[in-house]
């Protein structure tokens, strides 16, 4: 391992990510201020929602835009970097081994999305307030999920960034991002599926699940949530299990 | 430290199509044998068994039409490509085992500009100066003193997604000499250049070799060979088929002079003569119509040649005289031309 050149690649994606300041806030935030704005805001002031939806609703937008942020981060640009152009044909022959520049995508597409949940929740709150009850009674376990979801997301973003061509990402968004988000408890607890039994077990594969409910666990505990332990312990699987395929993906895709 | 560049009996095959880069096109596939009912994959050999020497401090050419190997040889020595079998070693180090300690001595120019389009050319150079860990300073002299000697100051701080081919082959030669390798490869260079630029890089890979450094190019460019290399592989189907300076190995095309003719009508007892002319050391048929004269002389044969087929009633309809070339030894070893 050479920390050198380590630092050097995160150095060098830190100085693009400077240079797309704007429209990478614009990406990463637009989305979930508008949904918190029209059902956090619109929809319980004019009574269709009650009060209370307002503290459900931050913990799954904090994860819908972690997961997004983490997952564009590493897949976008890995995606066009093994293209025809492979322009990542420079860092692969930087004197560290290949794992490692896989590595630093993930441990930088995790600083991203860390700092997107973290945005967030005073975003969140500013706009919905008064209202939102956050009740942070443990901010170690609250830690421990947060950086579980940043690194899930990153992971993911890697397998997903190097199993796919760049003429799937459209399909990317609509058969794994959409439904991974709509199946994702985000905008209920996963307790509301209990009408829908088979459906309830179903979601339990989606990692999505155990971000929102372990970020609800630690954020607003007085609602229904999947117990924090066990949401550790799948984020923790969801994190070796993508950083896994991801690594071995990226190293299919390096090496011909 | 120098470097030179070993391998020994290197092959790959491509069950996949072979990248971009790594060349490897023009391959009819052959198809390997499937197990059970399991459908063939096709196989694509692009090395066929490849060793070569190339002693430190020399600029060393891979010369070959498209498709005979020359990228996935390069690839294979810059850890860009796994080998089927065989083993490869810069300096001490073998290429697939040790990759870090190998990546540290090699500058990689590849076929297509694989620039980071997200940066601008003077960040490429720091950056990648930066992936070598040169401190700030060195960093930003080197690559100043680099886009003075490519031209490229004026453009220096534009994004390089902007650039003509030449500038960003330019751009790309520069960057892998900004951390000073011991052995450069550049898959073909010059491809792509005006003259102008051409001679300027010609002048730049003699001035980088003066100072000790192994210079590995491909192409299929006879003049660049002829011109740059102190010695030189010809490959094709992934084989070595001739090896030596570009003197000896112009100097093994049997007689020197190729006369390719053409004739309305041919016959075997033309060929017979020919092949009786003085100073004519081989005739080859070549298809119904047309022969190879391999000979030590030109233009005077062409009255001997013209007169003997007037002889025989076959018209002589073109004559094509090259002198001695690397062009005629590829075409002596294989038949077919380079840039075929």
């Amino acid at each position: 391992m050479n920390w050198k050149t380590f630092l050097a690649l995160l150095g060098r994606d830190a100085h693009v990510a400077r240079r797309n300041l704007i429209p990478l806030l614009l990406q990463t935030f637009l989305q979930p201020m508008m949904f918190v704005f029209i059902f956090g805001r619109v929809m319980v002031s004019s009574g269709y929602m009650p009060v209370a939806y307002k503290s459900l609703l931050l913990p799954g937008i904090m994860a819908i835009s972690m997961v997004f942020t983490g997952v564009w981060a590493v897949a976008m640009p890995l995606i066009g970097e093994f293209q025809f152009t492979r322009e990542i044909e420079d860092r692969l022959l930087a004197p560290i081994q290949i794992s490692w520049l896989a590595i630093e995508k993930v441990f930088f597409g995790a600083i991203q999305a860390l700092f997107a949940g973290l945005v967030v929740i005073p975003a969140a709150w500013l706009l919905l307030r008064p209202g939102v009850e956050l009740n942070l009674r443990s901010p170690l376990s609250f830690a421990c999920v947060t950086v579980l979801v940043a690194l899930f997301s990153a992971c993911g973003g890697l397998a997903l960034g190097c199993s796919i061509d760049q003429n799937h990402i459209g399909l990317m968004f609509s058969m794994v991002l959409t439904p991974m988000i709509f199946f994702g408890c985000t905008y209920y607890p996963w307790s509301a599926l209990a009408h829908f039994p088979i459906l309830q077990k179903i979601v339990l594969l989606n990692p999505l699940v155990y971000a929102s409910e372990g970020l609800r666990g630690t954020l607003v505990p007085q609602f229904p949530h999947i117990p924090v332990i066990a949401v550790l312990i799948a984020l923790t699987l969801f994190d070796v299990l993508f950083l896994a395929t991801g690594l071995s993906q990226f190293r299919r895709k390096a090496v011909s | 430290m120098l470097a030179g560049i070993r391998t020994v009996d290197l092959r790959k095959v491509f069950t996949s199509p072979p990248p971009l880069a790594s060349g490897g096109g023009g391959f009819a596939p052959t198809f390997g044998r499937g197990k059970g009912k399991k459908q063939p994959k096709p196989e694509i050999v692009a090395l066929d068994g490849l060793s070569l020497q190339i002693l430190p401090g020399e600029i060393f050419g891979l010369l070959g039409p498209n498709g005979a190997g020359k990228s996935t040889t390069v690839g294979i020595l810059t850890t860009r490509v796994r080998p089927t079998s065989g083993q490869a070693w810069i300096g001490d180090h073998d290429v697939w085992a040790e990759q870090v300690a190998v990546k540290r001595l090699i500058g990689v120019v590849s076929q297509r500009p694989n620039l980071d389009f997200a940066l601008t050319a003077r960040e490429i150079l720091l950056f990648h100066g930066a992936y070598f860990g040169i401190d700030a300073q060195q960093r930003s002299r080197r690559a100043d003193a680099l886009l003075d000697r490519f031209q490229l100051r004026d453009r220096a701080d534009q994004l390089v997604r902007g650039f003509s081919g030449g500038m960003m082959q330019r751009l790309s030669i520069a960057r892998a000499m900004m951390h000073d390798p011991q052995v450069l490869f550049l898959d073909e260079p010059s491809a792509g250049l005006d003259p102008q630029t051409k001679l300027l890089l010609w002048e730049i890979i003699r001035e980088y070799n003066q100072s000790g450094k192994t210079v590995l190019i491909t192409t299929h460019n006879m003049e660049e060979a002829d011109a740059l290399c102190q010695r030189l592989a010809i490959i094709d189907h992934g084989r070595n088929i001739a090896l030596g300076t570009p003197r000896e190995l112009k100097a093994a095309v049997p007689g020197g002079f190729l006369l390719r003719l053409r004739f309305g009508h041919f016959s075997p007892e033309l060929l017979q003569r020919l092949k009786n002319l003085t100073g004519v050391t081989e005739v080859r048929a070549t298809d119904g119509n047309s022969a190879d004269v391999y000979a030590d002389r030109g233009g005077s044969l062409v009255p001997e040649i013209a007169s003997l087929a007037a002889l025989a009633s076959a018209e002589l309809c073109d004559v094509h005289i090259s002198e001695p070339s690397l062009e005629n030894l590829f075409l002596h070893h294989t038949g077919r031309s380079l840039r075929e």
